[in-house]
């Protein structure tokens, strides 16, 4: 999700796809049109990604919302950086753009996407920002990956594949914007050092 | 009195000898000699100098006895192997009447650690306006024959002739601290390439050369003698050296700090470097270094300058100006100047006690190792390699520039008149 | 663990260029109805400053707000500094207190690197100004300036300020901006000329990464950017120069000179401006001159060197120099 976390390099000989180009394609599809669905036409919905995956994932599912709705659906980014709760466990990260369409986001409809939900502390620091851009009618969530293992009391609306894991594995999202292919790997943490 | 024999000592670095002393004096000096009804220092190969004399020491007694005494500072003489000081009149009072020189004069000859010579101002209070009594700082019981207004300089033309002239009338000398006050005007450092980065205020080397220049010229006019305190810069050298070639009576002494540390040590911005003159490059170390070898340079002063720890553990600017030396002098001459092969040990004892005596004329200081002198002399173990510890200092302030470097030498024993005033490195 | 921004000298490329793409996200912040990020919150940051500076004070107490930090200024003024207490004992006040970060304005050079280096203090220390020696932040709000002007602010990300040539006019000896421009516009591939009359000019500039001129109206054609200096009329009194007349005729910048730039240059002011001695009104007012820009850009870096210095366990920036082994 960020540049600090580097895979393993025995990740990608290890890791084993879970969800391949085409699936990609197929979930992000489903995922537009139950918020077509449960937005009702969603003419108010704005799109956050949360950087970096979170972003392309955002883009994808605006241009897939236009196909359906033949409207075009404002998209941006939201960097949850500074509102992390972990910022004092790290050295400073590299800040990413957050983009919050013209129109704000006043009274819309925000949909936050993002690649895994994991513990949910990334989610708890994008409704922190959000709460410093402006005050949305409601607040959605969609991820590619579920992955469990939630500490907060944080759930996903829209799921692209529940993919129970053990603590002891990890789950890489590789998109063709940043990574060159599509696919969400699993594989086994390398043995604590 | 006792007698003591020290056996098998380099005197001056030479050959193995024995010295036995008998009362205040040196008795004989050669081989074999009986150790009958002395007591005996066995020497084992180290050197054997004269008493060490320094021609600029601050004792800071009267006035700023927080940062040093007589007591103390002559006790930081013998340990650094010194018999005789020369206290400089930058006190408060200042030392620019004969009542003040005396004071000082008795609590040397009280404490014995070592002779204090005081050495009178120029001008009253510093202030390089009126001219201080010089003859009857001369006449009273210190005896007064070097004059310096050293700290500040005399820089009026006037003033500096005539004082010149008049010191003439008891074979006086006028030490000048040379700096032209003007160039010097919110000077921090020396001015150069680490002052442009660092933005602390320039201390042009001109400003202390184009007064050396002027007093040479001048002493020269008058017929006097002046000797220069504290010779920091290549520039300077040159103009000594020009000057003697002329023959104009002129003296110079260096201090072990410019022969050895550089202006880039100023980067740390810690006070402990910041001292007047200022550290200067390494090309005039390396000039200093040469001139004191070649003989321009007369002689090593130490310009001991106590200051109490708040004065240093400060920001730069606000710092006092000075190091202390006594106790590190000799060690940083053997790194400077031994260990680099520019001078022997005889040039060391001529350099350290036999000049600085005679431009003091300090009676019975630097003078040979022979039979019937007045036992004035210092033990060094040459071999022995350590890291200064300030706190093993016998002054009261701890202002080194050299706290944890490593450095050659060390004094074992100081005689003054023959009692021991260090002994195995330990003051009496 | 070095933590400190003392010199601009200390700064890789790298680092710097971090910063400066920090800055860039750090200042839509200031576009925002909340201009408030929680990143700091439960720091304290004492604001240091021994010498009077209104400017600069404000602008890192915004940073520091915007960032959630508890500011506490302590102005020198009125206060038991200038009674005698030193510079150590301050110090050991605020460390008493628990301080996280001092941001020190001071007249002495190379006070902020005593106060990081002594060991009177553990906050992280960051210079706002230390007599005639550096202002590394400044540097950085000038580098932010002419990057987002020259280059762009989105196409600037990621980029230094190589081939860019850079004009820095006016009373170079006294001026830690000075010295901070031409050691951070060296490391970001700038190609930088100090202009001023030969008394202005420190002994020792040949050993610094940049070209000196006597004459400005030979240098402003080849300018992309051309940095007046405040000159301050007192240096008439200590012969620096023989006159205020003299010196802006000479090294002033008015509407004739800035013509003999190219068309995108821009004209940059640390301020507070002396109008009439190295700038006329007519070229402050211009819109080519970035002055208040520049005061904007301050928030918006110090945000960025706090975020950076603080944020985090450790600091994000390297240092090479200033700290002692």
């Amino acid at each position: 999700m960020d540049k600090h976390v580097t895979p393993a390099p025995a990740q990608a000989s290890d890791a084993r796809p879970v969800l391949e180009g085409p699936d990609i394609a197929r979930v992000l599809t489903r995922i537009a049109h139950e918020i077509v669905e449960r937005a009702k036409g969603a003419d108010d919905v704005v799109l956050l990604g949360i950087p970096t995956r979170g972003v392309f994932l955002a883009q994808r599912l605006a241009a897939k919302l236009e196909q359906i709705t033949d409207r075009a659906v404002p998209v941006g980014s939201l960097d949850i950086t500074m509102y992390r709760d972990d910022l004092r466990m790290h050295p400073p990260r590299a800040l990413a753009r957050t983009e919050i369409p013209a129109d704000g986001i006043d009274g819309r409809l925000v949909v936050l996407v993002d690649d895994v939900l994991f513990s949910g502390r990334t989610i708890r620091a994008a409704l922190d920002a959000l709460n410093d851009i402006g005050r949305p009618r409601a607040v959605q969530l969609a991820v590619l990956v579920d992955r469990g293992h939630r500490e907060l009391p944080i759930r996903a609306d829209y799921v692209g594949k529940n993919l129970p894991t053990s603590l002891r594995e990890t789950v890489k999202v590789q998109l063709a914007e940043e990574d060159g292919r599509d696919t969400v790997l699993l594989g086994a943490k390398p043995a604590a050092q | 009195m006792s007698k003591i024999l020290i056996r098998g000592a380099k005197v001056l670095g030479g050959a193995p000898q024995d010295v036995l002393i008998d009362g205040e004096t040196v008795a004989e000096v050669g081989t074999g000699l009986s150790a009958d009804g002395a007591e005996v220092v066995e020497a084992g190969g180290k050197v054997l100098l004269p008493g060490l004399v320094d021609l600029h020491t601050h004792l800071r007694e009267p006035g700023r006895e927080d940062s040093e005494t007589v007591l103390t500072g002559t006790r930081a003489a013998a340990s650094g192997g010194y018999t005789a000081v020369f206290a400089m009149a930058n006190t408060f009072p200042v030392a620019d009447t004969a009542g003040v020189v005396e004071q000082v004069w008795r609590l040397g000859q009280e404490h014995g650690y070592c002779d204090v010579q005081p050495i009178g101002a120029v001008t009253v209070g510093l202030e390089g306006r009126k001219l201080a009594e010089l003859g009857a700082m001369h006449e009273s019981a210190a005896g007064v024959t070097v004059f310096s207004d050293d700290g500040k300089c005399v820089d009026d033309a006037v003033i500096m002739r005539r004082a010149l002239e008049y010191v003439k009338a008891f074979g006086g000398v006028v030490a000048q601290h040379a700096q032209e006050p003007r160039l010097t005007e919110g000077a921090q450092m020396n001015e150069g390439v680490v002052s442009a980065e660092l933005g602390l205020g320039g201390w042009p080397a001109v400003a202390e050369e184009s007064v050396i220049a002027r007093d040479v010229l001048l002493a020269d006019h008058v017929g006097s003698r002046v000797h220069i305190c504290h010779l920091s810069t290549a520039g300077s050298v040159e103009i000594v050296r020009w000057a003697k070639s002329r023959g104009i009576q002129v003296t110079a002494e260096v201090t072990p700090h410019h022969l050895l540390l550089t202006d880039e040590l100023v980067r740390t911005y810690n006070p402990v470097y910041k001292v007047n003159p200022p550290l200067r490059t390494e090309r005039d170390v390396l000039a200093l270094r040469e001139a004191l070898a070649d003989g321009t340079i007369d002689i090593v002063a130490t310009d001991h300058a106590p200051h109490p720890h708040e004065d240093k553990d400060c920001e730069w600017a606000a710092a006092a100006m000075g190091m202390v030396g006594l106790e590190t002098a000799l060690s940083v001459v053997q790194e400077t100047m031994v260990d680099t092969g520019l001078l022997d040990w005889a040039g060391v004892a001529d350099r350290m006690s036999f000049k600085p005596a005679r431009i003091g004329q300090a009676t019975g200081h630097g003078r040979p190792v022979s039979a019937g002198e007045p036992a004035n002399l210092t033990l060094v173990d040459t071999e022995y390699r350590g890291r200064v510890d300030p706190a093993g200092f016998a002054s009261r302030s701890r202002n080194t520039p050299y706290e944890g470097r490593e450095l050659p030498g060390r004094v074992t024993h100081t005689w003054l008149r023959g009692k021991a005033t260090l002994v195995d490195g330990k003051l009496t | 663990m070095q933590r400190h921004l003392i010199s601009a000298a200390d700064l890789t490329r790298d680092d710097a260029v971090l910063i400066l793409d920090t800055a860039e996200e750090m200042a839509r912040v200031a576009d925002r109805p909340i201009k408030k990020l929680p990143t700091l919150r439960g720091r304290t940051i004492v604001n240091l400053f021994f010498e009077d500076s209104t400017r600069t004070r404000i602008s890192f107490e915004a940073a520091e707000k915007r960032l959630s930090a508890d500011v506490i200024n302590f102005s020198a003024k009125g206060s038991s500094v200038s009674k005698g207490e030193s510079l150590k004992d301050t110090a050991q006040t605020l460390e008493a207190m628990g301080v996280d970060a001092v941001v020190i304005r001071h007249g002495a050079s190379g006070a902020p690197y005593r106060l990081a280096n002594s060991g009177w203090i553990d906050a992280a220390v960051i210079n706002a100004g230390d007599g005639t020696h550096q202002h590394p932040t400044q540097a950085l709000l000038d580098a932010f300036t002419m990057r987002r002007r020259l280059i762009g602010r989105d196409a600037g990300l990621g980029q230094d300020l190589s081939g860019k040539r850079i004009t820095v006019v006016g009373d170079v000896l006294h001026s830690r901006v000075a010295r901070s421009n031409v050691d951070l516009l060296h490391t970001l591939g700038a190609e930088v000329t100090l202009v001023a009359p030969p008394t202005l000019v420190p002994v020792g500039v040949d050993s610094w990464p940049c070209a000196v001129s006597y004459d400005l109206d030979s240098t402003l054609p080849k300018s992309d950017a051309v940095m007046m200096l405040r000159v301050q009329r007192e240096r008439m009194n200590a012969a620096f120069f023989p006159t205020e007349r003299e010196y802006s005729r000479r090294y002033g910048l008015d509407g004739d000179r800035m013509a003999r730039l190219p068309e995108h240059a821009i004209v940059m002011h640390p301020g507070p401006m002396v109008r009439g001695m190295e700038i006329t009104a007519e070229v402050a007012d211009s819109g080519r001159c970035t002055a208040v820009e520049q005061v904007a850009n301050g928030v918006s870096i110090r945000m960025a060197v706090l975020y950076l210095l603080l944020g985090g366990n450790e600091p994000a920036v390297t240092h090479s120099r200033t700290e002692e082994k």
